[in-house]
C-alpha cells in the first residue's frame, strides 16, 4: 500500500480531472450546439461572442449548481454513514433532505414579509429545517448508543419523509397556483437555475461543512469502530458527532435550497468510491465530493437531452438510478 | 502508577460499580474477575478514563484521569473490547494505523515512523501477513490480535520512563480453547515488555490463574478480595463469588492454580 499522501494526491487528481471536465463539457449539452473552441476564443468580443454567452450566462450556473449539489450530497451521505456506523444512511433515506425541503419551502411562500432583513432566507430556512431532522436522528442515535440499525434507521427515515411531506403538502395549499406547478419540479430535485446569484447565497454554508468535513475525516475513521473504542483511540466523541450532525445538516441545507431535494446521490457516490479507494474517510470525503459533482452534472446532461426540447427535473433520473440501486445494497447487505 | 480511589459509577440510578479502590503497579499483570454483569467492564471503563465516575476518582502517576486531554491518557493506556466490528472495509493496517490517532495533530497524516511502530505491532502479535486482508474478512482470533496490534501502537513510541496500560475486556470469550492459550501466551510475552501493565477482565478463573499476578474479584460491583494470585483464589471465596463448590490445586505441569467446579452430580 503506498503511503497516504501520495494516494490523496492521486485522488485528488483524477476525480479532480474528472470534475473539470464535467464543469467544462455540461454545458456544451443542450438545444442549441456550441463549440467550446468558440467559447474561449478571445477574438471575439463577449458581447458578440453567442457562444461564450450561452454557455457562461445560459448553461454554465446550472452545471455548477448541479457540482454543488452534487458534492453537497454526495459528503453529506458519507459524514451520516460515518457517524451512524451504517452505510444505508443518505440526508434522502434519513428524511433530512425533506426536513430541508420544508424549511425551504415555508421560506419561499412566506419569506416575502421577511425579505427586508436581507438574509438570504431560502438557505437558512433550509438549513434549519434539515438541523431539525437531524435532531431526530440524533436523539435516536444516543438513544440507541450501539449505532442505529438498519431497520431502524430506514424505519425512522420513512416515518420522518412521510411527516415532512405531508407538512409540504400543507404549505402548497398556500402557494398560488404557478407556483404550485415550480415548487412541484423543485421538489423533485430540480437544478433548473439561470443566474449565479442562488450559488453566491449558499456558498458560505457551503464552505464552512467543508472545513468542517476536512477536519471530521480522521475521526470518522475512528468512530467506525464504535463510539467507546473510538474514546479510548483519544478521540472526544460527542463533539466529533456534533460536528458531523451540524455539518452534514449545513450541506444538505446548503445542496436542498439550489437544487430541491435530489435522491439517492448520497447512497451511490460514496458506495462506488469506497469500491475504488477502500474505506479510508480522508479520502472517501474528497474523492465523493469530486465524484458526486461530475456524477450529477451528467446526470442533469442527461436530464435536459434524453426528452429533449422537454427538460426532465433531474431527481427524476437520480431516482431511476438510485431506487433499484439501493434495494441491490438492501438485498447484498441481509 | 493506575489507581482507581473509591470509584463509583451507575446507569439509570442503577449503580454497576460501587466504592472500589484498586491500584495497577507498573509492570503489574491484574485480573479482574467476577460473573456477567459484575461490573468488571464498566470498571475497565472507568480506569480507562472512558467514563467519569460518579464518586472517587482515577489517577495516573498520581493525576486525576478527569484533568487529563483525551489524548494524552490514550499515548498512555488503550483498551481491548470484547469485540470489534468495523461499519466499513479497511484493511488489517489500516485498522492498526488509527492506533497512531492521539499521537498526531489534526490534520496531519501518519508518517514512516507510524508505519514501522504498525508493522511492528503486527509483527508482535504473529498477524504481520495479515496487514492487506480486509478486517471483516478475519476469523475471530485474527481480528482479537489485530486490534491488541492497534492497542499496542497507540501506546508506543514514548521515551523511557512512562510505563503504559494495555486494558483487555474478555479477552477469551469469543474464542476457541486454541486461541484462548495463544492470547494467553501473547499476552504474557507482552508483558515482558519494560514498563508495560496488563489489566485482563474475565470470568474465566483458570485463565485468570494462569496469566495474572494479582486479581480482584468483583461482585454486584463491589471488591470482596484483592491481592496475589493464591490470596484471592480460594475455596470459600469461589463459593462467594459464583455460590458454587470448587476445588483449587496447583497443576502439576503448569505449576498454576487451577479450578475446577464441582456440581451435585460430580461426586464420586
Amino acid at each position: 500500500m503506498k503511503p497516504l499522501a501520495h494516494r490523496l494526491w492521486t485522488t485528488l487528481l483524477v476525480f479532480g480531472s474528472l470534475a473539470a471536465a464535467a464543469i467544462l463539457l455540461g454545458p456544451l449539452a443542450g438545444s442549441t450546439s456550441i463549440s467550446l473552441r468558440n467559447v474561449f476564443d478571445r477574438s471575439i468580443p463577449f458581447a458578440e461572442n453567442v457562444d461564450a454567452q450561452i454557455f457562461f450566462v445560459a448553461r454554465l450556473p446550472r452545471t455548477l449548481a448541479g457540482a454543488m449539489v452534487g458534492a453537497m450530497l454526495a459528503s453529506a451521505g458519507v459524514v451520516f454513514q460515518g457517524l451512524l456506523r451504517n452505510p444505508l444512511a443518505t440526508p434522502f433515506t434519513l428524511g433530512v433532505s425533506a426536513g430541508a425541503a420544508l424549511g425551504a419551502m415555508l421560506a419561499i411562500t412566506f419569506g416575502g414579509s421577511l425579505a427586508w432583513l436581507g438574509v438570504p432566507l431560502a438557505p437558512l430556512a433550509s438549513f434549519i429545517g434539515s438541523l431539525a431532522a437531524v435532531a431526530v436522528v440524533y436523539f435516536l442515535a444516543s438513544a440507541r448508543n450501539r449505532g442505529l440499525s438498519t431497520n431502524v434507521l430506514l424505519l425512522a427515515g420513512v416515518t420522518m419523509n412521510a411527516f415532512f411531506s405531508a407538512l409540504i403538502l400543507f404549505v402548497q395549499y398556500f402557494a398560488d397556483f404557478a407556483e404550485t406547478f415550480r415548487i412541484l419540479r423543485w421538489l423533485m430535485g430540480d437544478l433548473d437555475i439561470s443566474s449565479y446569484q442562488p450559488l453566491l447565497t449558499a456558498l458560505p454554508l457551503v464552505i464552512v461543512s467543508f472545513a468542517i468535513f476536512a477536519w471530521l475525516a480522521r475521526p470518522l475513521n475512528l468512530l467506525s469502530l464504535g463510539a467507546d473504542a473510538a474514546e479510548s483511540r483519544g478521540i472526544d466523541v460527542t463533539r466529533a458527532q456534533r460536528a458531523a450532525f451540524l455539518s452534514a445538516s449545513l450541506a444538505t441545507g446548503a445542496a436542498v435550497s439550489v437544487g430541491g431535494p435530489v435522491g439517492f446521490i448520497g447512497i451511490i457516490v460514496p458506495h462506488l468510491i469506497r469500491l475504488l479507494v477502500g474505506a479510508d474517510h480522508r479520502l472517501v470525503l474528497p474523492a465523493s465530493a469530486l465524484f458526486g459533482a461530475a456524477f450529477l452534472i451528467a446526470c442533469d446532461v442527461l436530464a435536459r437531452t434524453i426528452m429533449s426540447p422537454l427538460e426532465l427535473p433531474v431527481g427524476v433520473i437520480t431516482a431511476l438510478i438510485g431506487g433499484p440501486f439501493f434495494l441491490w445494497l438492501l438485498v447484498r447487505r441481509t | 502508577m493506575l489507581q482507581a480511589v473509591d470509584v463509583t459509577f451507575g446507569y439509570d440510578d442503577a449503580v454497576v460499580v460501587r466504592d472500589v479502590s484498586l491500584d495497577v503497579a507498573d509492570d503489574g499483570f491484574v485480573g479482574i474477575i467476577g460473573p456477567n454483569g459484575s461490573g468488571k467492564t464498566t470498571l475497565l471503563r472507568l480506569l480507562a478514563g472512558t467514563r467519569t465516575p460518579v464518586q472517587g476518582r482515577v489517577t495516573l502517576d498520581g493525576v486525576p484521569l478527569a484533568s487529563l486531554h483525551r489524548a494524552a491518557i490514550a499515548r498512555r493506556m488503550s483498551v481491548v473490547p470484547q469485540e470489534t466490528h468495523l461499519a466499513f472495509e479497511y484493511s488489517a493496517l489500516e485498522v492498526v494505523l488509527m492506533g497512531r490517532y492521539p499521537h498526531l495533530g489534526a490534520f496531519a497524516v501518519e508518517g514512516p515512523a507510524d508505519l514501522a511502530i504498525a508493522r511492528e505491532a503486527l509483527g508482535s502479535t504473529g498477524t504481520r501477513e495479515l496487514e492487506h486482508r480486509p478486517f471483516s474478512t478475519l476469523s475471530g482470533g485474527e481480528k482479537q490480535r489485530v486490534i491488541i496490534a492497534a492497542a499496542l501502537a497507540q501506546i508506543s513510541g514514548h521515551g523511557p520512563g512512562a510505563p503504559t496500560f494495555l486494558l483487555l475486556d474478555e479477552p477469551t470469550a469469543a474464542l476457541d480453547l486454541k486461541y484462548q492459550l495463544g492470547v494467553a501466551s501473547l499476552l504474557r510475552s507482552l508483558h515482558r515488555a519494560p514498563g508495560l501493565s496488563v489489566i485482563v477482565s474475565t470470568h474465566d478463573l483458570n485463565f485468570a490463574a494462569s496469566l495474572c499476578r494479582t486479581l480482584v474479584m468483583l461482585k454486584h460491583g463491589r471488591v470482596i478480595a484483592a491481592g496475589p494470585v493464591d490470596e484471592v483464589l480460594t475455596s470459600s471465596r469461589i463459593r462467594e463469588l459464583y455460590e458454587v463448590d470448587a476445588e483449587v490445586a496447583r497443576h502439576p505441569r503448569t505449576g498454576h492454580l487451577t479450578v475446577t467446579p464441582i456440581g451435585d452430580g460430580d461426586r464420586a
